[in-house]
């Protein structure tokens, strides 16, 4: 008995011209675009309530994004905490992540800051102190603190963008790193912008019909 | 049969004890409107278990699915005084995808309740299976008191560590001042915007504690807002490319039944003449037996939904998130259409398929703006011949030969027959899944209540017991079920019986997990690891063991008779339908797929 159903076969079938590409943009097959990767901040404005962090943080491991660095700390109203997140983008994707946030329900907003936004991690580093005024110049090179020191070591805090930062490490790393801890990146938008307002639901239409307009990356200073 | 007896509702003595001793604050009630009418609302609340089930009456709940246990009992015993109807169910399982199926047909959100630890973990496939559906549901969960939380205490489990990925929001009830108003909030979260499935976990000091708390009427946060209205200038950039379009299509997907825009995507189709496609959760949203109707796309779609979907040059996708069994392939979905895209959720838009006019928006008032907003319908007449043309190059027919073992599509055929248009369709997860999809004429919506985004085989029994209780009782409510998938949740039987719910369940017996022997037939060289189920139980026993009717077919002299007696039976019925064991679907499109390019038989996949 004959299985299937009647019709013409696949190859007898008009196609049509057109494709694709991943993101389902449709474009032309001979000029198949490239994305130029880029690392954006995003600052979040969340309720101060047990087990956001860990919606935010299951939210980009479950969706495969690819966070460089998180931070959250308390901002100067009791029930809200900021979450400053630097995300890179392999493939287009920062929109996704910056909607996917905005669906947590204890997530009062979501901004992706521009690219002149006050970008400042820190990082504490203990070095060997073998050379106590060696280590000191660079430290004050990069104007560095020193918080602890031991015959043997010395520990300095630094603080600035993420660049100076790893300048700072590379450097200091002639005398013999020990070891760094890092906080990741926090941010503020520069002037009278506010980091992570709530948006009207307009803005964020306007927004999401603008989404391939923007196409800045946010380089540290 | 059996009286509800198992289910927990007062008796008439209680009823008039609990009248005697009622102190009847005046106020005390918080103002809500569905306020139900009973003695018992007014009591003021006195622990937090009651505030729990104050919260679900103000919501207006009728019904609640679950199995009892430690931590959730002192929910069960202030619920033992209320008018809310509890549903024992055999399974947690069940009584998730009873909730499921109750929110679908409803509208409402189905309630489900679990003890903690593996009355809670027994929920969760349920609730995945909602929240890929964007189904309205409430899991109450029990859970060990506070004191020994994170202890690994006697059936703890971190229920809302377990459910964050699969849930809209959940909560962990730790006042017991606030714990009613966290369920009012769960119900409310629930409906508003996308719907999806929210949970509360309850530990049991706090349902204990005294609280003379009234819950909040079911209120959504303020951090959560959802825009109803599209902008306004995306709306009439869309207006225009439809009207300017020469080979539109609509696509419809469960959004659109969720949204209940159903009505308003019919009267712009059928305004303008655009061919309408629906998506599987889309069944139901357009009338199938419309001129205008492709019926379903994807990859056991129609040979011409798939045609059409493939050539559009303007796709009007609403309230579908672009799964993939529906795109196929992305590289060679609708590749020369541009996209108008209408969802609630504005992480759907350009999430799978970039859209070229997105709008934000309940279905239903967008689809009202965009045909206020189109002024003249596109010239599509020789887009509709094409269509039609393609409806009969690639019709959905079938041989039944008699001399044969019954054709599954013959049986889908002579159940849609037997039953009225308003009948309810549930089904399991396999190959008589897509052949109801693909031979049932629907067209009504909330008639077609199935597993889509997460296939979980076991569905169809419960819920069909959930959407039982919520249909009307002249609607009759069909379980297509395969054998594998029934095998999977039929202890639900015996709820169905104890309640005596009108519910007919069709195996198709075909002694496999077909759809798994499809796919080995077809990418597996034939070899059917595990697949072979030919130690099946004969489910007409087995349902009568159970105290439901059993019914069996065998060939095609039997099929319209005892499908008829079935349907008339006034309780649960089986029937044990022995179908063609070699059967397969088709139309395919093989997995990652190009949809214009679906196979018709075997040898062209
Ligand atoms: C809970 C669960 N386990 C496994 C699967 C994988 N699966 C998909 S379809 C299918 C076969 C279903 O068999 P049956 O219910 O007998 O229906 P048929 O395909 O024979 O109609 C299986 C095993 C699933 N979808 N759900």
């Amino acid at each position: 008995m004959k299985r299937g159903l009647d019709g013409p076969a696949p190859e007898e079938r008009p196609t049509p011209a057109g494709r694709r590409n991943k993101q389902g943009i449709r474009i032309d097959p001979e000029v198949e675009a490239t994305h130029e990767p880029r690392r954006t901040v995003i600052s979040a404005l969340v309720e101060h309530e047990p087990g956001v962090l860990s919606d935010v943080s299951g939210l980009f491991s479950r969706r495969q994004f690819n966070i460089e660095s998180l931070t959250v700390g308390p901002t100067d109203d009791d029930d809200r905490a900021r979450i400053t997140l630097v995300v890179e983008e392999p493939d287009p994707g920062i929109e996704q992540v910056k909607k996917q946030l905005r669906k947590l329900v204890p997530v009062i907003s979501v901004r992706e800051l521009a690219p002149d936004a006050m970008r400042r991690e820190l990082a504490l580093v203990k070095v060997d102190a073998a050379d106590p005024a060696q280590v000191n110049a660079v430290a004050d090179m990069y104007d560095a603190k020193t918080v602890d020191s031991s015959p043997e070591t010395a520990t300095f805090e630094i603080t600035g963008a993420r660049q100076k930062i790893e300048a700072a490490i590379e450097t200091f790393s002639q005398f013999g790193i020990r070891e760094i801890s890092r906080t990741g990146t926090t941010a503020l938008a520069r002037g009278t912008d506010d980091t992570a307002a709530p948006m009207s639901a307009t803005e964020s239409a306007a927004e999401t019909a603008n989404q391939q307009d923007q196409s800045y990356t946010a380089d540290d200073d | 049969m059996s009286e509800r007896a198992a289910s927990i509702t007062p008796t008439e003595e209680q009823d008039d004890e609990q009248r005697a001793d009622a102190e009847i604050t005046d106020g005390a009630t918080p103002e809500t409107d569905d306020v139900t009418e009973s003695e018992t609302t007014t009591d003021p609340v006195t622990s937090g278990a009651e505030a729990v089930v104050r919260a679900l009456e103000n919501a207006g709940v009728e019904y609640a699915f679950g199995v009892q246990g430690g931590a959730i009992m002192p929910v069960y015993d202030a619920l033992y005084d209320s008018d809310i109807t509890h549903v024992t169910m055999a399974h947690e399982q069940g009584a998730a995808h009873a909730a499921d199926a109750y929110g679908i047909v409803s509208g409402e959100p189905g309630i489900c309740l679990a003890t903690s630890g593996p009355g809670a973990t027994n929920l969760v496939t349920g609730i995945a299976d909602a929240d890929m559906d964007s189904d309205p549901m409430v899991a109450l969960t029990g859970q060990v008191p506070t004191e020994f939380v994170g202890n690994d205490a006697f059936q703890e489990t971190d229920t809302t560590g377990v459910t964050t990925p699969i849930t809209k929001d959940n909560t962990f009830a730790a006042d017991p001042d606030r714990v009613g108003s966290d369920v009012s909030e769960a119900f409310a979260l629930a409906s508003e915007g996308r719907p999806g499935p929210t949970l509360v976990d309850l530990p049991k000091d706090v349902t204990k504690s005294e609280t003379d708390r009234e819950p909040d009427a079911p209120t959504t946060p303020d951090t959560y807002e959802v825009q109803e209205r599209a902008d306004e200038d995306l709306v009439d950039a869309a207006a225009e490319r439809i009207e300017n379009s020469s080979r539109p299509v609509m696509l419809l997907g469960g959004g659109v039944i969720k949204g209940e825009a159903s009505e308003a995507c019919r009267e712009f189709a059928m305004e303008h003449e655009i061919p309408v496609i629906t998506t599987m959760p889309g069944l139901g949203a357009f009338p199938e037996d419309h001129e205008l109707s492709l019926e379903m796309a994807g990859m056991h779609g129609t040979g011409y939904a798939n045609m059409a979907i493939t050539h559009c040059d303007t796709l009007i996708g609403i309230g579908t998130r672009f799964d993939d069994r529906l795109t196929g392939g992305i590289e060679t979905f609708a590749p020369d259409a541009e996209l108008i895209h209408v969802d609630i959720d504005p992480a759907e838009i350009s999430k799978n398929i970039h859209a070229d006019y997105p709008l934000v928006g309940d279905a239903e008032t967008v689809v009202e703006q965009l045909a206020a907003a189109v002024d003249a319908s596109p010239e599509a007449k020789k887009w509709r011949a094409q269509c039609q043309q393609w409806k009969s190059d690639y019709s959905m027919a079938y041989d039944a030969p008699e001399d044969e073992p019954v054709q599954p599509e013959f049986v889908v055929e002579a159940l849609d027959e037997a039953t009225s248009d308003s009948a309810i369709v549930t089904t399991g997860v396999g190959q008589h899944q897509m052949w109801a999809c693909q031979y049932w004429t629907f067209t009504e919506p909330q008639t077609w209540v199935s597993s889509h985004g997460l296939g979980t085989m076991g569905y169809g029994l419960p819920a069909a017991i959930g959407a039982r209780l919520a249909a009307d009782d002249d609607q009759e409510v069909v379980c297509v079920d395969g054998d594998g998938s029934f095998l999977m949740t039929l202890q639900g039987l015996s709820v169905a019986v104890r309640e005596n719910l009108d519910i007919t369940v069709a195996v198709l017996n075909n002694e496999y997990i077909g759809m798994v022997r499809q796919w080995q037939d077809a990418f597996f060289e034939g070899r059917h690891a595990a697949s072979e189920y030919n130690w099946m139980p004969e489910f007409d026993k087995l349902a009568e063991a159970f105290g439901a009717c059993g019914f069996r077919i065998d060939d095609y002299d039997d099929v319209a008779e005892t499908i008829e007696a079935a349907i008339a039976y006034d309780g649960p019925s089986v029937i044990d339908v022995h179908i063609d064991p070699q059967a397969n679907v088709y139309p395919m499109v093989p997995s990652g797929g190009d949809n214009g390019q679906f196979a018709l038989t075997e040898d062209q996949l």
